[in-house]
Formats: structure tokens, C-alpha cells, sequence
């Protein structure tokens, strides 16, 4: 039923003019950030909750990694341990290949520097009673960018041109409270931009926004990694943006705190192999009265996500899955394992038949 | 919502000047308290402020000569009316400000810092409040005879400040989980610019009504004192001519009314002015108070 | 105004009829903004119509306003409101008295709001909620265990497992069990008309399958007529008959599902559904829709699309379109659009020798 040589032949990205942003193999360019078997546990009340186990991931420059899950299902927790915000309990974050933990104050100033953080509600992240030239230059003088006022305001000008928020002038003197969801969220990148990162982690960052301007924020920053080389660690719970912003990079399917399967965008989208992503991919609502009706659903056992304090033996997914085979899914956990054409999968029954 | 309409820009200012005018009462408490601080501050260049003691006029009745009468002494009391609002109003600002500033800073580093130096700071604060503020002025008063107006409001403001300080320690804690703090933290502009430049300015309608409560309160510790005769008489002073009234038995003379009730008609418009205005600010910072 | 739309239902026509509907806010004294301007339309038992449109385009608002659940400083300022109750007799829910209107929802029709943690009072378990809600509507004669037992019923209807959910508190539920809960709690009374703002928007892609699936089926099995306010465009071509775009507060094209998402004739409504990128099938580039929706309070002259409009002409900034039919049909359905440009063919020449 499934031919796995076609999405790929619709996968293969023209000859990527920037060199060093050479998205072909994994390993041609350093990643600046990488995960090595990160994990974080948090303790409640209720018991110990693992919201992050093992997870391994790089971030290149120019590069996309599409992070994808339903909520609570550890993407954002991995996000900000990426970013520096929270640390992991075990394993490492490494920036350009050291250990977090282990960074001088000086690396330490770097890496906050380079490695950016988007957040999801852009209500929240900009400062109410600062302008949105005070928000922007507040970086660059403090880190000595700019001199003097007019510079200042000429470098911020510069980047509200940069996330298409023109003509910049009339909105440099803006309050947050006086500018739509969208044009906030683009003043949360331009002050993410001002520290000239090389990598922007994006948690949600579109989807607060109304599907029309949702596309043109995604243009905006897919600008930013073709023109700049930022790479982008970009976390939704939404297949369709995620097909749509990562088309040449990859994604990575996060369940319950681990990533359940990852490879090429087109791959992940077209050929889902992971149960869990098949349904993800099948529970997506398509804009065409049509192909709502057609098209083939699939039907999971359980609609809910399971207990975090009270997680199933076996595979996390087994009891929603739909399929599930008695004696080996309930028992042991898959590894995740590779696959070929650069694709990695958990799952016992898939693995098993191919 | 669907309904979108251009808020006009503000900045702290701006959200301070339209919480005081968005309502007719806020609108009067600032006449009130404007026309106070005229009467007291513009009021002395407008009149003779030569006010000889005369023996031939004591508790003179109203006249056209002696608009309110005159004291004891045969002084004029609308003289002495009009030069005496300077040092209470004067004295209870300054300790106010003291005592706020002393609130935001350790308040806020207490909030933003947590830790040791919160630990500290709060047992700090726990001593302070203890402190009983009345027993402290008699024993300066007693010490320091000559205590200046500039050293009342300072002992005032040294021993007010704990229980702003717990607030805005509370808000900075509440504050500093917001995003934006993070954002800034991500821009690694520096704990004190954070502090102080991000985190504290989203207080600042609640800092300036603190604010305004604390002078209510210092003009009053300060008429309070000079009734109770622990500060010095030197210059006119509304608190002083309370406490001259009441020495020299002025609520049993009908003639000498008007030299006892004039101060404390002008403190309690002040007074009346300032708790008005701050309660339509207070009413425009509260978010569920502003959507009526 | 002059409609189209014929004035007075016929009879044993639409369920609901909405007649050049107004709604504004009162925002000081003296002044009020219109944030929907002349809603009509038809809504025929057992339809579903989606309100489609971005933030601030009154879609919330109308709904709110149908069943006169505005917040206080808002009305329903002009128009009718004509609803056939299941006794068969036709009110005006504008004229209807505040008590009587209580009796209405519910019975009648419901509201799911949007946030469902918001719509649960935290203090009180789920099962309190759909005795308030059957003590409050109904004759007070059945007894508790009677209740419940119906209520149990309700939530098996959404694929709630009532022994669990009647005892927790709504923090206990994760969202979709919220939104699930509530949706049985507002078909408790039978209504003929649910109304939904914004169903499974804070909703995950699987929770929000669910929801989606139980809506339809119940809908085969109780034949509620169904208004839902969306931005997703997903949602609205899996859940509804029809749809209706808003833009500004106005109505700008109605028409059946299939109608207005294989043809769409408002240029607001192409650009919408343009601006959705397919999961399914290669990469497509949408086109994304640049500004925003006007300020209620600051509509331009003529077409308050013009300034965003990509095939817009100089009429467009002087002439305000009607919302005109196009191609006839039965029932409510006929495909309607207010653009000066809607008429078919001349929109098929230009768009081909433009392209």
C-alpha cells in the first residue's frame, strides 16, 4: 500500500545554494546544539512524572528540526532545556559540542547569545509598558552592538524590515497593547534576531495566531534560515505546519517524553510508519469538504493520553495503539531504531514487518 | 473579544495621569489636592508674611482685616494658615518617598533574588516592623530638641517601609515568572537592568498609589507628633497650631474656633483629595475592576 | 435594508431565522460600536453551519448575540431573531423576556463556550453541574438517582465513562474530557440548536478527532441543527452542511460547504481558505493573507475587505456590496457573496486573462 520510494523522490530539495548550510547529510555541518540522551524528571506530588527520557537531538545551522507532539508530551520541556531555561536531570545539552553545565561565564554569555527562544504567547513575552524600540535595543546595548540613540533606533528599524514589519517607523513607538497578535509575535523574532543567533528555538510560536497570519510568520522566519543561516528548532503540535515550515529539514515525533520516530519532513508526512504518527497525520482536519469526507481515519483504541505518573509497561503507546500485539508491546519497550533513507522508528510491530 | 479599539499610548505616566482622570471622583481629588498645594506652596509669595505677635488682638473674631481671626497671640491665623501647609506636606512626601524607596528596593530584591538575600532581607523587615514607631519618636525627640523637618521624615520613613516592602516582594515573585522576564533574561541584559528596568515599571501604578497612601499617612504621623508636642515649635505649622489650640484651650472659646478648625479642615482636604484621586487609580489598575 | 431573503419564514420552514441582525457594544455614555452589522440568514432542523472569519470579525460575537448571552454592555441592537420552538410556534428572541429566555436555553438551544475550563465551576464535581443544570430547567419531580443516571447516559453518548467523570472536579479532566463533558451537558435538555465557539481550538490533533467524531455522530442520532464559530477551516469543511464567512462584523458569503470551498466567489473566503496549508498530498505554498481585519470602530468606505483585496477594482472603495445570491437553492443554502465582483462569469474571464 505504500510505495516508500516516492516521498522521498518528492522529498529530494534542489542543491542548496548556501554551502555551508548544506542540508544533505547529517554530519556535513557541526550542530550547534545537540541533546545526548536528555531527560528530566519531575517530582509532584502524585509521584515521579519523566517528561523528557532520552531524548537525542542536533540542531544545525540553516537547518530545520521540526519537534511534533500533542501537549504534555515532553516538547516543550525538551525546548527549554535546549535553550538553557531548565536543566536536564540526566544526560547533557551541548553547545558546539560542550556541556552546558560545564560553560564558563564568557561560553555561557555566547550561548545565550546564540541559541534564541521564541515563546508560544506573545501577550506574555513582550513587556507591556516598554515600546517596541526600547524592547529590541535593549540587547544591543547592553551587549555594546549600538552606540547612541539614533544608531539604536536605526539597528531596531532594521529589524522590524527584517520580519516584514514595515514600514518599521510606525511601529518603533508602539506599546505591545497596540499591535495585533501577529505583529507582536514578529517583534518577539526581531528581538530573538538582535542577538544575531544561530539557532532560534520557535515553542509554539504560531499557533496562537490566526491561521491567515500563521502562514506569513512561517515565510518570515523560513527568510530568516535561507538568508541568515539561522537553524531552527521548531516545536507545534500541528502536522500541517510543521509539513509546511520543515518541508527540507526534519521532523521528530515526541510521545510521552520520548521521540517515537523522526527522518526527512516529506518522509515523516506522506509515508507515516509509526502508528502514532499515522494517526497524527489522519486526525489532521483538511481544508476540502471532499477530502474530509474520503479520507481514511485512523481509529485509535483510547482517546486519552495515559497517566504521566502511572505510565504503561512496554511501549508507551500500546494501549491506544492500534496495532498492538499482545506478549511483546505490553512488555518491552522498542528502541528506536534506524530504518533507512535516514529515518528512525520505535515500534515493534512496523520494525518487525519491514 | 471581538471588540478591538486602539488603546492610546501610555507609558507608566501616561497609565498613571489616565487612572486619575477616567473618573468625575479621581478628577476632584485632584482639584483638591492641587488646590491644597497652591494654597500651601504658591500661597506664601501672595501674602505679607510679616505676622506680628499683638497683645491688643488676642482671639480677635473674624473680620475683614483677620479673614479666619486671630491666635493667642493676636497673630493673624490665615497667615499662619497659609504658611504652615509647607512643612507637613513637605515632611510627609519626603518620608514617603523614603519609606517607598526602601520598600521597592529591598522588595524587589528580596522577589527577584529569592534565596539567602531574601532570607535576610525578611528578617530585616520582621525586626522593623516591631519597632514601635511612637516609643522611637519620643526617645529622638528627647535626645535631638533641634530635630529638623528633613530628620522627622526620615525617622518616619525608616521605620514605615516593611509592610509595602512584603507586597512588592510579593508582586516581583509573581512578576518574574512572566515571559517577558524570561525573554529579557534570555537577552542576558543583567539581573539589575531586569530588576529595575523590566520588572519593576510593570508596578508602577501600584508603587505610586502606595505611594500617595504613604504621605496620607506621614502627614498625619507628623500633625500627630507636633499635637503631642514631641516635635520642636519653630515655624507655622498646621500640626503646631492644632497643638497651640489645644494647649491654650482654644475648643472652649467659641472666637477661637477658627484658629483650631482651619488646619484641620486644609489636612483633611488634603487628605480627603489624595485617598479619592488614588482610589479611581487603584480602581484603573485592577483588571477587574477596569472592564465596568 | 432590502434583502434577498425572503422577509417572514414560511411555514413549517428554517428552525432559526435571522433577520438583519445588529449587534453592538456600548462603550461609554452616549456611544456604541456595531461589531455585527445586518446578519440574516436561514437555518433549516438538523443543519450545520460554520461561522468562519479571523479574531475580531464578530463571528463570537453573533453567536453570543443569537441567544442573547452577551456580555452587559452588549445588545442586540437591531433586527430579528425568529426561532420555531419544538411546541411548533415561532418567538422573536429579541422580544423575549429575560425569564423566558432562561427557560429557552437549554430547552431549546445551547452554548458551548469557548475555554471549557471556564464554562465548569471549579468548586463543584461534574455531576453537580448536570443536576443544576436539569433543577434549574426542569420540574423539580425526578428524583437525584433518576438524574444521574441520565446524566450517565449523556456522557456515555461522548464516550465518557460516567462512574469516573460525574464524581471529579473539572481540574481533574484533561481538556478534551472537559470540552467532551461539556458538550453532553449542553445536549441535556434535547436542545434543537447548539451553538459552539470555537469547539477544539486549545485542543490537540487527536483529542480534537475525537471531539469531531462524537459532534458528528451525535448529530446523526439526535438531529440538532448546529451553529459553530471557527478560524479552523479544517474543522469547518469535516463539520459543517454550510458555511458563512464573517469579515468585519458582516456577512460576506454563505453558501453550502462544498460550494463555498470548491468555488469560493468572496476573494476573503479564497484568500482564507488559501491560507490553510494541506497536510495531505506534495508541498503547497499558500498564500498568506497580509494585514488585518479592520478596527470595528474604524471600517472603511465601501468594501471593508477593499484595502486587502487582490482583485479589487475603484468601486470597491466607494460601494458597499450587498450580500447577493448567486446560484438559488432550497433551504438556506444558496450560495451568497457580497462582492461587487462575485457574478461568475465576469469573475472567471478576469481571473483567466489575469493568471
Amino acid at each position: 500500500m505504500i510505495d516508500p520510494a516516492a516521498p522521498t523522490e518528492t522529498g529530494g530539495r534542489p542543491a542548496d545554494p548556501v554551502p555551508g548550510a548544506a542540508g544533505g547529510g547529517s554530519g556535513t555541518v557541526p550542530p550547534v546544539l545537540s541533546l545526548r540522551g536528555t531527560s528530566r524528571v519531575f517530582s509532584t506530588p502524585r509521584g515521579e512524572v519523566p517528561a523528557v527520557s532520552g531524548v537525542e537531538l542536533d540542531v544545525r545551522p540553516g537547518q530545520v528540526l521540526c519537534l511534533v507532539g500533542e501537549s504534555g508530551c515532553g516538547k516543550t520541556t525538551t525546548a527549554r532545556m535546549a535553550a538553557g531555561l531548565a536543566g536536564p536531570t540526566g544526560g547533557k545539552v551541548l553547545y558546539r559540542g560542550a556541556d552546558l553545565r560545564g560553560l564558563d561565564k564568557r561560553a555561557r554569555s555566547g550561548f545565550r547569545r546564540s541559541v534564541q527562544y521564541i515563546h508560544q504567547d506573545p501577550y506574555a513575552s513582550l513587556n507591556p509598558v516598554r515600546t517596541v524600540q526600547s524592547t529590541l535595543t535593549a540587547g544591543l546595548h547592553r551587549h555594546g552592538s549600538v552606540k547612541g540613540g539614533a544608531q539604536a533606533r536605526r539597528a531596531a528599524a532594521a529589524l522590524l524590515e527584517r520580519v516584514d514589519l514595515v514600514p518599521a517607523e510606525d511601529h518603533l513607538d508602539k506599546y505591545p497593547h497596540q499591535l495585533s497578535g501577529g505583529q507582536r509575535q514578529r517583534v518577539a523574532v526581531a528581538r530573538a534576531l538582535a542577538m544575531e543567533p544561530e539557532v532560534v528555538i520557535a515553542d509554539e510560536s504560531t499557533s496562537m495566531l490566526d491561521v491567515s497570519v500563521r502562514i506569513s510568520l512561517l515565510n518570515t522566519l523560513g527568510a530568516l534560515r535561507e538568508d541568515l543561516g539561522v537553524g531552527f528548532l521548531f516545536i507545534t503540535h500541528d502536522l500541517a505546519v510543521a509539513k509546511y515550515f520543515a518541508w527540507d529539514g526534519e521532523i521528530a515525533v515526541m510521545y510521552l517524553g520520548r521521540i517515537v520516530e523522526q527522518g526527512p519532513a516529506p518522509a515523516i508526512v506522506n509515508d507515516p510508519r509509526h502508528p502514532y504518527t499515522r494517526a497524527l497525520v489522519s486526525a489532521v482536519c483538511e481544508p476540502d469538504p471532499d477530502l474530509a469526507r474520503t479520507k481514511e481515519r485512523v481509529r485509535l483504541r483510547g482517546a486519552d493520553i495515559p497517566d504521566p505518573t502511572d505510565l504503561p509497561s512496554g511501549c508507551d503507546f500500546h494501549p491506544r495503539c492500534p496495532l498492538y500485539e499482545q506478549g511483546r508491546c505490553d512488555t518491552e519497550r522498542p528502541p528506536l531504531v534506524e530504518s533507512g533513507g535516514r529515518r528512525s522508528l520505535a515500534c515493534h510491530v512496523v520494525n518487525g514487518a519491514g | 473579544m471581538a471588540v478591538t479599539t486602539a488603546a492610546p499610548a501610555a507609558g507608566v505616566w501616561g497609565t498613571i495621569w489616565q487612572g486619575v482622570t477616567r473618573s468625575a471622583s479621581g478628577v476632584i481629588g485632584l482639584c483638591l489636592v492641587l488646590s491644597v498645594l497652591v494654597f500651601a506652596f504658591v500661597g506664601p509669595y501672595l501674602i505679607d508674611p510679616h505676622n506680628p505677635t499683638d497683645t491688643t488682638a488676642i482671639w480677635g473674631p473674624i473680620s475683614s482685616e483677620h479673614w479666619l481671626g486671630t491666635n493667642h497671640e493676636g497673630k493673624d491665623t490665615f497667615v499662619q494658615l497659609v504658611l504652615g501647609g509647607r512643612e507637613p506636606i513637605w515632611v510627609g512626601t519626603a518620608a514617603a518617598f523614603i519609606t517607598v524607596a526602601i520598600a521597592v528596593v529591598l522588595g524587589g530584591i528580596a522577589g527577584y533574588v529569592r534565596g539567602r538575600v531574601d532570607h535576610v532581607l525578611l528578617q530585616i523587615t520582621d525586626i522593623t516592623m516591631t519597632v514601635p514607631f511612637i516609643v522611637l519618636m519620643l526617645v529622638v525627640a528627647s535626645f535631638y530638641r533641634t530635630s529638623s523637618p528633613l530628620m522627622v521624615s526620615f525617622i518616619i520613613g525608616l521605620v514605615t517601609w516593611p509592610f509595602l516592602m512584603r507586597s512588592i516582594r510579593a508582586q516581583v515573585l509573581t512578576l518574574k515568572e512572566r515571559e517577558f522576564v524570561e525573554a529579557a533574561r534570555l537577552q542576558d541584559l543583567g539581573t539589575v537592568r531586569i530588576l529595575f528596568v523590566e520588572v519593576l515599571p510593570n508596578m508602577a501604578g501600584y508603587i505610586f498609589v502606595n505611594f500617595i497612601i504613604a504621605i496620607t499617612n506621614a502627614v498625619y504621623a507628623v500633625v500627630g507628633m507636633y499635637l503631642l508636642g514631641l516635635l520642636p515649635s519653630t515655624a507655622d505649622n498646621w500640626g503646631l497650631m492644632i497643638q497651640q489650640a489645644w494647649d491654650n484651650n482654644a475648643f472652649l472659646l467659641p472666637s477661637a474656633a477658627p484658629f483650631l478648625i482651619a488646619p484641620m479642615v486644609m489636612i483633611m482636604l488634603f487628605q480627603v483629595g489624595l485617598v479619592t484621586m488614588t482610589r479611581s487609580l487603584e480602581q484603573a489598575l485592577d483588571p477587574r475592576l477596569r472592564d465596568r | 435594508m432590502t434583502h434577498t431573503f425572503p422577509a417572514s419564514p414560511p411555514a413549517g420552514g428554517p428552525l432559526l431565522s435571522v433577520r438583519g441582525v445588529d449587534v453592538g457594544y456600548r462603550t461609554g455614555r452616549r456611544t456604541q460600536l456595531t461589531a455585527v452589522h445586518d446578519a440574516t440568514f436561514d437555518l433549516y432542523p438538523g443543519q450545520s453551519m460554520a461561522l468562519v472569519g479571523e479574531s475580531g470579525c464578530g463571528k463570537t460575537t453573533l453567536g453570543l448575540g443569537l441567544l442573547r448571552l452577551l456580555p452587559r454592555t452588549g445588545t442586540v441592537s437591531a433586527g430579528n431573531i425568529l426561532f420555531r420552538r419544538k411546541s411548533g410556534d415561532v418567538v422573536d428572541l429579541r422580544n423575549l423576556a429575560e425569564q423566558d429566555l432562561r427557560r429557552f436555553r437549554w430547552n431549546e438551544a445551547a452554548m458551548v463556550f469557548q475555554g471549557a475550563m471556564n464554562a465548569f465551576n471549579p468548586v463543584l464535581r461534574v455531576e453537580e453541574h448536570f443536576l443544576d443544570t436539569f433543577r434549574a430547567h426542569e420540574h423539580r419531580a425526578r428524583r437525584r438517582r433518576e438524574l444521574l443516571e441520565h446524566s450517565a447516559e449523556l456522557l456515555s453518548m461522548v464516550r465518557l465513562e460516567p462512574a469516573r467523570v460525574l464524581p471529579s472536579y473539572p481540574h481533574e479532566l484533561s481538556g478534551g474530557m472537559r470540552q467532551r463533558a461539556l458538550i453532553a451537558l449542553a445536549l441535556a435538555l434535547r436542545p434543537q440548536l447548539l451553538i459552539l465557539d470555537e469547539p477544539t481550538t486549545a485542543l490537540d490533533v487527536l483529542t480534537q478527532r475525537s471531539v469531531v467524531e462524537q459532534l458528528t455522530e451525535l448529530r446523526e442520532r439526535l438531529r440538532f441543527a448546529m451553529v459553530f464559530i471557527t478560524h479552523d477551516l479544517g474543522l469547518a469543511a469535516e463539520l459543517a452542511d454550510r458555511v458563512g464567512t464573517m469579515y468585519a462584523g458582516r456577512l460576506v458569503e454563505t453558501g453550502t460547504t462544498r460550494d463555498v470551498f470548491h468555488r469560493p466567489r468572496h476573494p476573503y473566503t479564497s484568500a482564507l481558505i488559501g491560507s490553510v496549508p494541506p497536510v495531505t498530498g506534495d508541498l503547497t505554498v499558500p498564500e498568506p493573507l497580509t494585514g488585518g481585519p479592520p478596527g470595528i470602530g474604524a471600517l472603511p468606505p465601501g468594501c471593508s475587505f477593499a484595502p486587502r483585496c487582490p482583485r479589487g477594482i475603484d468601486e470597491c472603495t466607494t460601494t458597499r456590496p450587498e450580500l447577493r445570491i448567486l446560484r438559488a437553492r432550497d433551504e438556506g443554502l444558496s450560495h451568497a457573496a457580497a462582492c461587487l465582483r462575485a457574478d461568475g462569469a465576469e469573475l472567471s474571464t478576469e481571473e483567466a486573462t489575469r493568471d
